[in-house]
């Protein structure tokens, strides 16, 4: 492409900074030194350079935690080495919430003021900030640092949660959770100053998964959970991949059937089912044969950012080799060479040990050309997404992984039809493809036995708020919500329930008379809930649910990609009827507003291109038909 | 030169409206026709045309913001969505293609609630005054944007005025991406603007947001061709407006051809008391689809120079 830039040249930083994930450049056509003798007079290599276009986030990623922002002149270059005009740099790197298109300090403080820690203090502890540190976005510690504000971190079952990330030739990340005033300042001083640990947090498997380690409990998804530094060895000894060769002995064939017989259904929210997904990739394997351009992709959505989710957290820190025998597996039936695990951008410990696991995998032939010396090539990348909830939705998740901004497609074509790079693609949930080894391990009849007879196998649910004991708690599909809570401990905060939040903020509202409702797809459904992402929210009676409320609304207000008119403006037109509701505020009665508020949620389920818009009323809507809260 | 067009079919939107028959295949390539349902009627459109192709054909009208004959539908708008039998959502008519079988209700209660939604939520955050289309629209789906009051977020900002052919008044931008696909791969290549930012805030940017004459900005305006409301204006037009001076019932149309290169562009000059105010080019046009260069669209300046004075 004949390119345009602005006169902004990169520093040398800036430099390093892209040239560690693209490599040098190659001519001075492609951002080196221009050498009239190599170089000759004209550039033909631009769409070659184009064709690597997926490396923009990852240099992106790699621009933010070196300088600190995006600079224009990392732009410039940016686009020149990939070929990329520098206004698309620009709309891509404006889209993701981590990276700042401005001058900003090295140490930034994210502190999680959302739901769940809202009802842990968030809002003491931001005020308090706010007298010793100055107001949220201002530069603090003479200008080197500055603290904002941030939607869920995904480290529920600790809350109050904060972030800390410092740019610079090393640059580090540290999670403080739970947080105090005192933790994020001395943190942020220590920052400063270059005094940051080199691991930016550890998982404590008493705290996150107060069930690990019961000898009484038959754990499924979550038995392996409990070391702090899970190894290959560790996995292997008990009985990691042996589920895999079982596999390799099936074939896609079997290991398609097995996975049908057991009726898995995507635990990401959707509750779709699996081999449903990998028998679409397996019956268009011929024609992998007859077109060798064609390829089919397996993603692993790890981009959990549904507000109270922290599950798929816990199972990569705490089992990172079961996401990837599950992987394996999966890839095997879906014919697929080539697997992305695409990772939320705030979970820096999970990047760690899927990173890691990745490498140990490969150097045990448990990854790569000739997986297990049975023929079976796969192999996977691991890609970290940038502060977007809509890169959870499977067709926003492409773009972002391609390089382009993270709007989500129209469909069809179906994933399965023309997904990533518009080839046939599976995308599973984590917590889905740690099923996988287990269902094939027993097989897919055994594995059936348990819930009920719609839903089936086992769920991971994430307990938050109000509760004793928050974490990640498994259980059988099919036992009620009551018992859930009390396995967690029972009711926390005054002991009095109001509501408990399902599903996440794509979720709804229950009352304390549904604490029967078995956790199950039909039961929740039934009374008008989800399961969703595997939330459960507990607010006592103190809990102003209006707040909550519109917090939620703020929530996608924030989140929203922009793309769609009915998302883009009714998310906002919803959170200012909500503010009008609270504020007693209403231009003629508060049912007038609730009524507007129902019809925004009507065309916004009916008429947005995703599932954002198409949920960012449910949990408002719920609350409002349950209570009576503004009359 | 002045040769008033037909005023009768004189359209009053400042997109093109296409005029005359689509050229037709040949033969030997005419694909399969598929039947489908619209509104209880039976209508069959050729294979990989969409449910607005078989919407047209039955002679419902279908209203439309993002969608434009000669771009790539985006489906951002969603003002055409149509309730399609067995999906749980709505669909966008103007990208879904027919599939044998299908039922489309193209009015229903759920479709027109949507419709007027997108309508109101629209009106309420921009300034939709010189959108031609949205007078009608608003008034068949009884659009009331006053219903969430005054003080509710709009997109209103100053209007970007940076160099001397057109101007950018992004209070008036819908967000409909068409003049990201005219200035990137539907027609010019150029790639000067994309979309930036995200949510309520997402909007037309250059990168960094510099002014068009540092940008890759080639001034063939191309985006001004294909903007369904007025964000993006001929500085010409601007200017008459902001003296109040702008009115096309007394402006006349002439189809010519550009005199400056071989290719043979077709123009439609827009003028108003003898004076050229405005250069488009029609969108069903071979030749053009609707584009034009710098040249064609801008220079014109030489017409109005008096014999006089060119000595």
């Amino acid at each position: 492409m004949d390119l345009h830039f602005t006169g902004a040249e990169p520093t040398p930083a800036e430099r390093a900074a892209v040239d560690s994930v693209l490599g040098d450049p190659e001519s001075g056509w492609d951002g080196g030194e221009r050498c009239p003798e190599l170089d000759g007079h004209t550039a033909s290599d631009g769409q070659q350079r184009n064709l690597r276009r997926d490396r923009l986030l990852p240099a992106l990623h790699a621009i933010q935690s070196r300088v600190g922002w995006i600079t224009p002149g990392a732009v410039n270059y940016t686009g020149l080495r990939l070929d990329i005009p520098p206004a698309e740099v620009y709309g891509v790197a404006s889209f993701y919430g981590m990276f700042s298109l401005s001058a900003r300090p090295p140490v930034v403080a994210h502190v999680c003021d959302d739901i769940a820690c809202l009802t842990c203090g968030a809002e003491g502890l931001c005020q308090e900030l706010e007298k010793q540190l100055g107001p949220a976005g201002t530069p603090c510690s003479a200008r080197r640092a500055v603290w904002q504000r941030s939607a869920c971190l995904g480290l529920c079952e600790r809350a109050p949660a904060a972030m800390i990330t410092r740019a610079g030739e090393t640059p580090r990340e540290r999670v403080l959770a739970p947080a105090s005033v005192g933790d994020i300042v001395s943190a942020l001083n220590d920052a400063v100053e270059d005094r940051m640990p080199a691991q930016p947090d550890s998982l404590n498997a008493q705290l996150s998964v107060p069930q690990a380690g019961s000898v009484d409990l038959d754990l499924h998804l979550l038995r392996r959970i409990g070391s702090s530094n899970p190894s290959l060895e560790d996995y292997q000894r008990q009985g990691g991949y042996e589920a895999l060769r079982k596999a390799l002995d099936l074939g896609p064939d079997g290991v398609i059937r097995e996975v049908a017989a057991a009726k898995l259904l995507g635990r990401g929210g959707a509750a779709f089912p699996a081999a449903k997904k990998w028998e679409a990739l397996h019956v268009q394997r011929h024609l992998l044969k007859e077109n060798p351009g064609r390829k089919h992709y397996l993603i692993c959505n790890a981009d959990e950012s549904e507000p109270g989710t922290f599950k798929d957290r816990v199972l990569m820190e705490g089992d990172p080799f079961a996401v990837l025998e599950g992987m394996t597996i999966a890839a095997l039936a879906a014919g697929a060479e080539q697997g992305y695990i695409y990772l939320r951008g705030e979970y820096p410990l999970a990047a760690e040990r899927m990173q890691r696991a990745i490498h140990e995998a490969r150097h045990a032939d448990l990854l790569g050309d000739n997986v297990l010396g049975r023929g079976l090539k796969f192999d996977i990348e691991l890609r970290r997404g940038a502060g977007a909830y809509i890169c959870g939705e499977e067709t926003a998740l492409f773009n972002s992984i391609e390089g382009y901004r993270g709007e989500p497609r129209n469909k069809p074509p179906f994933p399965t039809q023309a997904g990533l790079f518009r080839q046939p693609t599976v995308v599973n949930n984590v917590e889905t493809l740690v099923n996988v080894p287990l269902i094939i391990r027993e097989g897919g009849a055994a594995y059936a036995k348990a819930g009920t007879a719609n839903s089936i196998g086992y769920r991971v649910f994430c307990l938050s708020g109000h509760v004793v004991r928050p974490g990640v708690y498994e259980i059988a599909m099919g036992v009620t919500l009551r018992s859930l809570i009390e396995l967690a401990g029972g009711v926390g905060g005054n002991g009095r329930l109001q509501a408990v939040l399902l599903g996440g903020a794509a979720g709804a509202f229950v009352s304390p008379k549904e604490l029967d409702t078995p956790l199950t797809f039909e039961d929740t459904r039934a009374i008008g809930a989800t399961l969703g992402s595997g939330v459960v929210m507990l607010f006592d009676d103190s809990v102003d649910l209006k707040k909550i409320l519109l917090r939620i609304a703020e929530f996608f207000r924030h989140e929203t990609c922009g793309q769609c008119v009915p998302c883009r403006v009714g998310v906002v037109r919803q959170e200012e009827a909500l503010q009008r509701l609270v504020a007693g505020k209403s231009f003629a009665t508060a049912a007038e507003d609730i009524n507007l508020l129902r019809q925004m949620g009507q065309a916004m389920r009916d008429a947005s291109i995703c599932g954002l818009g198409q949920t960012a009323s449910t949990a408002i809507e719920s609350a409002l038909s349950r209570w009576s809260l503004f009359s | 030169m002045s040769k008033p067009a037909e005023s009768a079919a004189a359209p009053t939107a400042l997109v093109p409206i296409p005029r005359g028959p689509v050229p037709h295949a040949p033969e030997s390539a005419r694909l399969r026709e598929i039947e489908i349902q619209v509104d209880g009627k039976a209508v069959s459109v050729p294979e990989g045309a969409t449910i607005l192709d078989a919407a047209r054909k039955l002679g419902i009208e279908t209203p439309t913001l993002c969608f434009l004959e000669t771009l790539t539908p985006v489906n951002v708008c969603r003002v055409c969505v149509v309730e399609l039998e067995g999906a749980r959502t709505l669909v966008p008519a103007c990208s879904r293609k027919v599939e044998p079988g299908m039922s489309v209700k193209t009015d229903s209660e759920r479709v027109r609630l949507s419709r007027k939604l997108v309508l109101e939520f629209l009106a309420s955050s921009v300034d939709v005054s010189t959108a031609p289309a949205f007078p009608e629209y608003m008034e068949r789906y009884d659009a009331h944007p006053e219903r969430f009051g005054k003080d509710n977020a709009t997109v209103a900002q100053p209007v970007k005025i940076d160099n001397d052919l057109y101007v950018r008044d992004y209070s008036k931008c819908i967000l409909c991406y068409k003049c990201v696909e005219a200035c990137g791969i539907d027609a010019q290549n150029t790639f000067a603007i994309a979309v930036a930012g995200r949510g309520f805030t997402a909007h037309i940017a250059t990168e960094f947001d510099v002014p068009l004459p540092d940008s890759a900005c080639v001034y063939c305006g191309n985006c001004i061709g294909v903007c369904p409301t007025g964000a993006l204006m001929f500085k010409s037009e601007y200017d008459m407006r902001q003296a109040g001076t702008w009115d096309e019932s007394r402006q006349t149309r002439t189809d010519t051809i550009c005199p400056y290169c071989g290719v043979g562009c077709d123009l439609t000059i827009h003028a108003q008391d003898d004076k050229i105010v405005r250069v488009t080019s029609p969108l069903d046009n071979s030749v053009t689809h609707g584009n034009l260069c710098i040249k064609g669209r801008f220079g014109w300046q030489f017409v109005e120079v008096q014999p006089a004075e060119k000595k």
